[in-house]
């Protein structure tokens, strides 16, 4: 299982970072999404892949009658989700306003803040 | 009560943020609120400090869960150094910023985001645990992505996308270094940590996270060759908002390395040291070469951020005790003079209207206080005795010629001429030349502008003239990193 999904792993931080290398900002963003879904599993998997209970306390009982699933690295991806989630929304919004304002969302073309200087000699 | 002091400085700026939503109808009240709060938040750090000073290293456990097991709130020397001065820099920018913002500005949350921007800054310095410092980071990011866009000019859709882009590269690292240590390790409590990590046998693993640990602090904290994105957008914002993000955002970065580098990644500061060392090195030059190419305030300014960058990492690269003693002293001396430097490009575009330096001018003859309060802080930058930053350089080099390196000694030399270079750029175009059109605009500013300006000079002259007593804070500050025993028994009581 832990094999499967590292190989899952490597494959979506490999696609993740050819995305990114893109001057297409709504590429970049696709990949941005895809590297952190890679590493919210790889997180995941580092906290141990347990197929038994979940991590509660029978009544009566003093601690675990089995093993069970650890709790915190999904405690973990819960938060990495989330803000995640937010911060592609608002890379969501940026882009939209880029191809707006600037009218492209190809980064090689946005030369507003820092003007090429051979322009300035003109 | 000590513990108190810990938690209030993430939450003051976090309830700051609440009740200036609330009030956000009400802009008189919201103002008043904000700024209350920030002075707030100042007594608070204030208070922190002292709390630190005298009775050591404040530790929290949130909820009453023992550490390892729960969020840790930890604050040292460094930690409280750095809320306070953060509290200090951001009630000094929020104040100028009443006299800046327009209402249309205000109406886009910039008070609610300039606390949560706050309470991430604080949060990041008092925490004590791994993964809090991850979310500590993202609250910051994000309300500097809010902030960077207020205004919503093309040149500003420009920079934020850059500086987008290159933080969610960063904090991608981060959390994924973070996920790493934690199934190596199995805790993420940063002195839990200390003890585990000494005990690992599978080292690879270990340095490719913390390798990317660095690597996403360093991008961060703006160092060679991961500090394309600072330049590109500091220029863009408001003033108030580059001000606060210059002199406090890529210190939290420099911090971050600060804590990791000194308390978890301790196997081999061989290796380690080399590296930061050599970036320090590249830092600092090439930062202050990109800015003697710049003939604009705030782009000047922003490369300069990058080369005192530079001399931080190599206070602490040197890994010597006088090392992060000038590496402390710096950042304190740093964050003050740089917000500053921001602060008055703001007054100077007021009064002539333009931050570019070919349209300015005349300012030595039309104002010449602000001269003379521009003198102060870019002297000090450039470090020109007796000001803050003279003393900063002096044991940042001192420190590398005990440990006889002459190679990063000579290239902090040089680079300190070459911040003179830009400083008498600025000095030239904007104070002596005459006005190209004749005539300043304006000779007045607002006394909201001059205010905070006036106040951090002072803090700057204050800093050069009775260095002894911040020497002496910074030096129990690097005691405490060159020692980390006291940190660790500190959190997690005797039992190590």
């Amino acid at each position: 299982m832990e094999a499967t999904l590292a190989i899952l792993i490597g494959v979506l931080v490999a696609v993740a970072v050819w995305l990114m290398l893109s001057r297409n900002l709504v590429r970049f963003l696709l990949g941005f999404t895809m590297l952190s879904n890679a590493v919210n599993l790889a997180i995941f998997v580092a906290g141990r892949l347990t197929p038994s209970a979940p991590p509660l306390v029978q009544e009566g009982a003093e601690g675990f009658a089995s093993a069970f699933a650890n709790p915190l690295p999904q405690a973990l991806v819960l938060t990495a989700i989330v803000i995640g989630f937010g911060l592609l929304a608002f890379a969501l919004v940026l882009t939209w306003q880029a191809q707006a304002r600037l009218g492209t969302v190809r980064t090689d073309e946005m030369r507003v803040a820092e003007p090429p200087p051979a322009r300035e000699a003109k | 009560m000590n513990g108190w002091y810990a938690a209030l400085a993430a939450l003051l700026p976090l309830a700051a943020a609440a009740a200036t939503l609330i009030a956000h109808n009400r802009p008189r009240l919201q103002t008043a609120l904000s700024l209350g709060f920030a002075a707030a938040l100042l007594v608070d750090s204030a208070l922190l400090f002292a709390a630190v000073w005298r009775d050591g290293i404040v530790v929290v456990q949130a909820s009453g869960w023992a550490a390892p097991f729960g969020i840790t709130l930890a604050v040292d020397t460094l930690g409280a150094v750095m809320t306070l001065i953060a509290a200090i820099t951001g009630l000094a920018c929020l104040a100028y910023a009443t006299a800046e913002i327009s209402e249309e500005d205000r109406r886009a949350f910039f008070h609610p985001l300039s606390h949560v921007l706050l309470a991430g800054v604080c949060g990041a310095f008092v925490t004590g645990d791994l993964f809090n410092l991850y979310v500590w980071f993202e609250v910051l990011l994000i309300a500097s992505f809010g902030l960077l866009v207020i205004g919503g000019s093309k040149a500003q859709t420009d920079g934020a996308v850059k500086y987008l882009a290159l933080n969610l590269v960063a904090t991608s690292l981060f959390l994924l270094a973070t996920g790493l240590i934690y199934g190596l390790t199995g805790t993420l409590n940063m002195a839990d940590l200390a003890l585990a990590v000494p005990r690992i046998e599978n080292v690879g693993v270990l340095n490719a996270a913390a390798m990317m640990l660095l690597a996403a602090f360093g991008m961060k904290a703006a160092v060679f060759p991961l500090f394309f994105w600072l330049p590109a957008s500091y220029h863009t914002p408001l003033v108030s908002v580059s001000a606060v993000f210059a002199g406090l955002l890529t210190k939290v970065g420099v911090y971050a390395l600060i804590r990791v580098v000194t308390l978890i990644f301790t196997h081999d500061p061989a290796w380690t040291n080399t590296l930061l060392l050599w970036t320090s090195g590249l830092t600092m030059l090439t930062g202050v070469l990109g800015a003697a190419a710049q003939n604009e305030w705030r782009r000047i300014l922003s490369f300069h951020i990058v080369s005192q960058i530079g001399y931080m990492v190599m206070g602490l690269a040197l890994g010597t005790r006088l090392g992060l003693v000038g590496a402390v002293f710096y950042l304190v001396h740093h964050i003050v003079v740089k917000a500053n430097l921001f602060l008055i490009a703001g007054v100077a575009r007021h009064l002539v209207g333009s931050m570019e330096l070919k349209r300015s001018g005349g300012l030595y003859v039309a104002a010449p206080w602000l001269a003379i309060l521009f003198f102060i802080p870019a002297f000090s930058l450039a470090g020109f005795p007796p000001l803050s930053g003279f003393w900063a350089k002096y044991i940042v080099i001192k420190a590398a010629l005990d440990e006889r390196g002459f190679w990063i000694a000579a290239a902090a030399l040089v680079t300190g001429l070459l911040t003179i270079y830009s400083m008498t750029k600025i000095w030239g175009e904007a104070f002596w030349k005459p006005h190209p059109d004749g005539a300043v605009a304006a000779t007045e500013a607002p006394r909201a502008m001059v205010a905070p300006i006036a106040a951090l000079a002072a803090c700057t002259v204050v800093i050069g003239l009775f260095a002894q007593p911040f020497l002496a804070v910074a030096e129990r500050a690097a005691a405490e990193l060159t020692e980390p025993a006291r940190y660790i028994t500190a959190v997690l009581g005797a039992r190590s």
